[in-house]
């Protein structure tokens, strides 16, 4: 406890010193090694009846060395901080598997991993402290949209059984030594708030707390999130845990994002995070967008004053996170606005009450 | 979206309305949410969901209502309070909501662990709180023990269940007062007052009442509780309430109160008169309920009548629901369906037509009424034509709307357009810069009986004179209309009328609008029209009194020995932070939107006052409101959604007076000129001690050997407005259209005092340090002045063509100029920076021969290029040779 406190403190320095470099994509760089089913089962997992393939989660247990080197290789690359491999890796996506039982070592195993090879790397660059944040995912079912079109009331899943899972996660993750949670790829606030009350409830129950990072996904050119919240609606159903940051991930490419991110650097009394795509898919669905690109973007976001965390989501290499870290090197992060003192109500959108 | 009061309906709220009650307990959630939707449309910014019914299973009824709610994004768009007295009820609530919803509420009651356990979990789930004045010893309902608890709750929340103060909502109970229980009388004082305390002592915190308990003991006599609820909010919002739980349809507008019973209320509320609840309830027994206000009852009765009638409500009232159905139900009774048409339908319109006339119905609401009836008429479209026998119907009339080439306004001319559609006539738009023989063409074309023009800029009043005369020569002979801000009876009768004997008639709201085609189109009445028009044109033609010119006037030479003198001695013209032009950036449209001066939307809507008196009018405050909630619902989208892409530039350049010129140059060495702009002097005969004034009096002449600066600014709201307006147009949502462009307008208005603040805080930044409210802007108690070209001060236009060149507008802005000197697109705005302590915006007036021969020699324009540009501001009739004579003389 007494580490993470420490490390708070670190990593609140070198935030207010420079922009912070998160890692690029898990699952890309997963591909590239074409593990086989063998691979993702290994010897353990031998017996389990359903298709592992794509668990990749799994991949911590089965195949530690891939997600070692692939941290390392971020890490290498200027990454400040890495992301545990958990993406998916709570009690309801894993049920898709029949593993919802390996939810916390899972969390906890993967938190080792990437806790290790940050501290490694502190020891390497000790003027260049590296970071492990415990990816919180969504979950692959939603709380506020039904999936069933002609019962709109009905939902697959309901606050109480996410708040379950996640709060399991976290355990996993804050044992195996994170130094930040990441509630990540938010696509349903309603979802995310599951996981923030999963954490404050955990913060509770430990008496310790961590920095959380929460980073939202506008899912198109609508400028919405999946269940329709605009950016402002989300940062104000959200900043009730005072997060470390907030910011968007995924879907978007940095053109697309830029707005948004605009949006939140503007209205946010807090840090702002954003790691997007390498562009929109191409018809193959992969991404072509350049390291030299990605990185001139989010350099040119970090000149503006966007931003104070920046970094990758799918299709993103080490070679775009050494880029997008050249380009923002040396340009100061964003200055955080004073609080506001008025009253934010959302629902899809926001209201804001001023009493005179 | 950004609130000030907050008035949170009880429609969704069991124990407030037995409609949503029923609907419930009936398990009719598709009922509910309709309930839930049209509170929204009707402004609702939050909406109140309470369950709490001994029937009813409130955690089930609040999950269930709660998640459909989230599958309607019309109704989910707004923030959700969640109301129960249940703790489990507000639980199973705020689990089924994505957004920040407020608690409604928690309290003291049973002590302080119970407190904080439900406050801390209210602050995990992400919500603002409502705290009850309720402890351990009960209901607080002193003043001193509403703010002991409210202080105390304060401390405990921000202390120990993380909250921040502006998430903490009071509600120190609000009870019936008029009990005939003496202890009660203070009852109405005591919230008032603790309001005012807590306000002030617990910084940042919001106070809400449930106001209805207050008239408690006047159940079943609506006038005297609406009055009470008014006069209670009117004091309570004085001191500092944020926000009322309270049915909109249970209050009334102070002001319109009448004033015996306004006094006797406030007696009451504020505790004035030991006998005041006797003569209340003396009043009461008076004041009875003279029907109307049970809103829901009617809305139930009228859906009895027959289906006629139904019609004409409907049609009345603007409202859309049921239209298609009455109008079917209305075609199977008929023979033919154009008989609903001219039966039912045109009847009701005329209702329409005959309140609007009479002024008891307003613009808003004839366009909502409008809606209605194209719903209608498009319903009956299809069995019209395939009515065989519709081929003889008679049309009732054709009217052909323009507005001329080189002016791109229409808001005016669409409203009398949808008014027209409204009264049945086919109104074919041509929409804006038409050409003068596509105007006659199609007139020919679609054989009209009218021509409606209008034109908003100074040379549109020249091109209507062409249409006029083109008319005259291509032997038309159906009247031709006259519309538009810049034009003027007087103006039609010196230069259209005499161009073309068809009949022209100037017509100068909407509303005269349908009375004049009406008439025109009626055989019985046109020659009257037509007559009285030619004899109202040629009277004011034979007693023109040249005004400005009758009251005498002074020579150029005379104004400019009276210029406004500022001390350039003791004066030093602050520099910009720049020279040249700068696109601005990162423009938002929540920034903006703050700027916006809000009178002149209502002026667009043909609701003139001013804003916000307006609002409390006794005969236009409901469609002022109504209207204003609309054009802030459609703001808030706007925002929101990003419809607008507003655009600007401005630029600074280094500058000497030159005369009545403004020389600017290339550098600050002053050597290599850049250009003049080209003013014009005030001409009246000034009274001792003013000035006539000409805006080159603001900068630094040559003389001085002083560096000044001018600078030039161009905004637009870009092209969305227009865009966003035709789709609307195309769906029948005229209503919309109508409000998307006037929204348009009032952005770029707000654009151009927003950088005019920018401009003089930072840019060219004389004024580092000012700080000013909206009101203030709008009352422009700032220094410097951004007039505008084609405005009074300088209100000649092809000032913009050097302006619009320098600033590079079209590239840098996206706004390009029309051969008239318009701005396109329309919602732009463009002028002039004058930094000078002194400068004031003031109007040039009229102006006489000798000047303009000057301007004139000055822009390189022959003076009869000069008189067209100039028209209005003539003091003299350059086709009068008498008058040159007696100028000359």
């Amino acid at each position: 406890m007494a580490t993470q406190s420490s490390n708070t403190d670190l990593l609140l320095e070198v935030a207010k010193e420079r922009i912070l470099v998160t890692d690029g994509a898990m699952g890309t760089m997963i591909q590239a090694e074409k593990p086989t089913e063998e691979d993702y089962r290994g010897e353990r997992f031998a017996d389990v009846k359903a298709d592992l393939v794509g668990n990749n989660e799994l991949l911590s247990l089965t195949r530690p060395d891939m997600i070692r080197r692939i941290h390392d290789a971020y890490l290498e690359a200027g990454a400040d901080i890495v992301g545990t491999n958990t993406f998916n890796a709570n009690a309801i996506s894993q049920a898709d598997y029949g593993l919802e039982d390996l939810s916390y070592e899972l969390n906890y195993q993967s938190a080792l991993l990437a806790d290790s090879m940050a501290d490694e790397w502190t020891a390497l660059t000790p003027l260049k402290p590296r970071f492990a944040a415990g990816a919180v995912g969504p979950t692959n079912k939603t709380a506020s949209i039904s999936p069933d079109v002609t019962d709109p009331g009905f939902r697959a899943v309901d606050f109480d059984t996410l708040v379950a899972a996640y709060s399991d996660a976290v355990r996993g993750l804050m044992d195996g030594g994170v130094d930040l949670l990441l509630v990540e790829t938010i696509f349903d606030t309603l979802n995310a708030k599951a996981a923030l009350y999963a954490i404050q409830s955990v913060f509770d129950e430990r008496a310790t707390t961590l920095p959380i990072m929460i980073s939202g996904t506008i899912t198109d050119r609508s400028g919405r999130t999946l269940t329709g919240q605009t950016p402002e609606a989300f940062w104000a159903s959200v900043e009730h845990v005072r997060p470390f940051s907030i910011g968007l991930n995924c879907a978007l490419g940095a053109d697309e994002m830029r707005p948004h991110i605009a949006e939140l650097s503007r209205i946010a009394d807090t840090r702002v995070s954003a790691y997007p795509n390498a562009g929109l898919p191409n018809e193959l669905g992969g991404y072509d967008e350049t390291p030299e690109q990605t990185g001139g973007a989010l350099g040119e976001w970090a000149e503006a004053g966007l931003v104070n965390i920046v970094g990758g989501c799918c299709g993103t290499t080490p070679d775009h996170i050494r880029a997008i870290a050249a380009a923002v090197d040396g340009v100061a992060p964003r200055d955080i606005p004073a609080s506001k003192t008025s009253l934010r109500l959302s629902g899809l959108e926001v209201f804001e009450f001023r009493a005179q | 979206m950004i609130g000030t009061f907050i008035n949170i309906g009880e429609r969704t709220n069991v124990t407030g309305s037995a409609k949503f009650r029923k609907l419930i307990q009936a398990d009719d959630y598709n009922g509910a949410l309709d309930v839930a939707r049209q509170q929204i449309e009707n402004g609702a910014q939050i909406i109140d969901v309470n369950m709490d019914d001994g029937l009813i299973d409130g955690e089930a009824a609040m999950t269930t209502f709660l998640n459909l709610i989230a599958s309607e994004p019309d109704i989910s768009r707004v923030p959700i309070m969640i109301d129960s007295s249940k703790w489990s009820v507000i639980e199973a609530g705020l689990k089924c909501a994505q957004g920040k919803c407020v608690v409604n509420s928690i309290s003291l009651k049973e002590g302080e662990a119970d407190f904080l356990a439900q406050a801390r979990e209210v602050q995990k789930l992400g919500a603002a709180v409502v705290v009850m004045g309720f402890d351990e010893d009960g209901q607080a309902d002193t003043v001193q023990r509403k703010v002991e608890i409210a202080e105390r709750s304060h401390a405990l929340l921000t202390r120990k269940a993380g909250f921040q103060s502006h998430d903490i909502i009071f509600d120190p109970n609000i009870f019936a007062v008029a009990t005939g229980i003496d202890e009660h009388n203070d009852y109405g004082n005591a919230f008032i007052e603790a309001t005012r305390q807590i306000r002030e002592k617990l910084e940042g915190c919001h106070v809400s009442g449930g106001v209805s308990n207050l008239s408690f003991s006047f159940r079943g006599n609506e006038p005297i509780r609406r009055a009470m609820h008014s006069v209670f909010l009117y004091h309570a919002i004085r001191n500092g309430l944020t926000m009322a739980i309270v049915n909109a349809g249970q209050i009334d507008i102070y002001d319109e109160i009448p004033r015996h019973i306004r006094d006797t209320v406030e007696d009451v509320i504020l505790n004035r008169r030991d006998d005041a609840t006797e003569r209340l309830l003396a009043l009461a027994e008076e004041v009875r309920d003279t029907g109307g206000p049970k809103k829901e009852a009617a809305n139930a009765e009228w859906r009895e009548k027959p289906v006629v009638e139904r019609l004409r409500h409907a049609l009345v009232n603007g409202i859309d629901k049921h239209v298609v159905e009455d109008t079917e139900e209305a075609r199977l009774e008929a023979d033919r369906p154009l008989e609903v048409i001219e039966g039912p339908l045109m009847a009701g319109m005329g209702v329409v037509g005959d309140l609007f006339g009479s002024g008891k119905m307003f613009l808003p609401q004839v366009v909502k009424s409008a809606r209605v009836m194209k719903l209608a008429v498009n319903h009956l479209i299809p069995y019209m034509e395939a009515d065989k026998r519709a081929e003889d119907r008679q049309e009732k009339g054709k009217i052909l709307m323009a507005t001329v080439k080189g002016d791109v306004h229409d808001i005016g001319k669409n409203i009398v357009g949808v008014v027209l559609q409204c009264n049945n006539y086919d109104v074919i738009d041509l929409g804006v810069m038409v050409p003068t023989e596509k105007i006659l063409e199609v007139a020919k074309a679609e054989n009209v009986d009218v021509i409606g023009l209008s034109g908003l800029i100074t040379p549109s009043l020249d091109r209507m004179v062409d249409v006029a005369s083109e008319m005259e020569r291509q032997g038309f002979d159906i009247p031709l209309l006259i519309g538009g801000a810049t034009t003027s009876r007087k103006h039609t009768a010196l230069k259209i009328e005499p161009q073309y004997s068809g009949g022209v008639i100037h017509v100068d709201d909407a509303s005269r609008a349908v009375s004049v085609v009406s008439r025109l189109l009626s055989d019985n009445t046109r020659q009257q029209v037509l007559d009285e028009a030619a004899a109202l044109y040629e009277g004011i033609r034979e007693n023109r009194s040249p005004d400005a010119r009758a009251k005498g006037g002074v020579s150029l030479k005379v104004a400019r020995g009276n210029r406004f003198q500022a001390d350039w001695s003791s004066y030093t013209p602050p520099q910009p932070g720049f020279t040249g032009v700068r696109e601005i950036e990162d423009l938002s449209l929540a920034d903006i939107a703050e700027h916006i001066d809000w009178t002149p939307f209502f002026h667009t809507w043909g609701v003139k006052g001013a804003y916000p008196r307006v609002l409390d009018d006794p005969k236009k405050g409901a469609v002022a409101r109504d209207l204003f909630d609309k054009g802030q619902a459609m703001l808030d989208r706007i925002v929101k959604e990003e419809w607008f892409q507003p655009r600007a530039v401005v630029g600074f350049w280094p500058a000497n007076a030159d005369g009545d010129d403004v020389a600017l140059y290339t550098g600050e060495d002053r050597a290599d000129p850049l250009g003049h702009f080209r003013f014009l002097r005030q001409q009246g005969d000034k009274s001792a001690g003013r000035p006539n004034l000409c805006l080159s009096d603001y900068v630094a002449p040559k003389q001085s050997g002083l560096k000044d600066w001018i600078g030039g600014f161009a905004v637009t709201s870009g092209p969305e407005p227009d865009r966003i307006a035709d789709r609307f147009a195309q769906d029948n949502r005229d209503f919309d259209a109508i409000m998307v462009k006037a929204l348009g307008d009032r952005f770029a208005e707000a654009l151009a005092e927003y950088l005019h603040k920018r401009v003089r805080r930072e840019l060219w930044g004389y004024a580092p340090d000012e700080a000013l409210d909206n009101d203030a802007l709008i009352a422009e108690t700032y220094r410097g002045i951004r007039p505008a070209p084609g405005y009074p001060a300088c209100p000649e236009h092809t000032e913009k063509g050097l302006l619009f060149q320098l600033l590079d507008a079209e590239e840098k802005a996206g706004i390009s100029l029309t051969e008239s000197y318009a701005m396109w697109p329309g919602a732009a705005v463009s002028g002039f920076y004058f930094s000078h302590p002194e400068a004031r915006y003031f109007g040039v007036g009229r102006i006489n021969r000798d000047q303009v021969a000057d301007y004139a020699g000055r822009k390189g324009m022959t003076v009869e290029e000069a008189e067209t540009w100039l028209s209005p501001s003539l003091a003299y009739d350059p086709a009068d040779p008498e008058e040159a004579v007696k100028d000359a003389a």
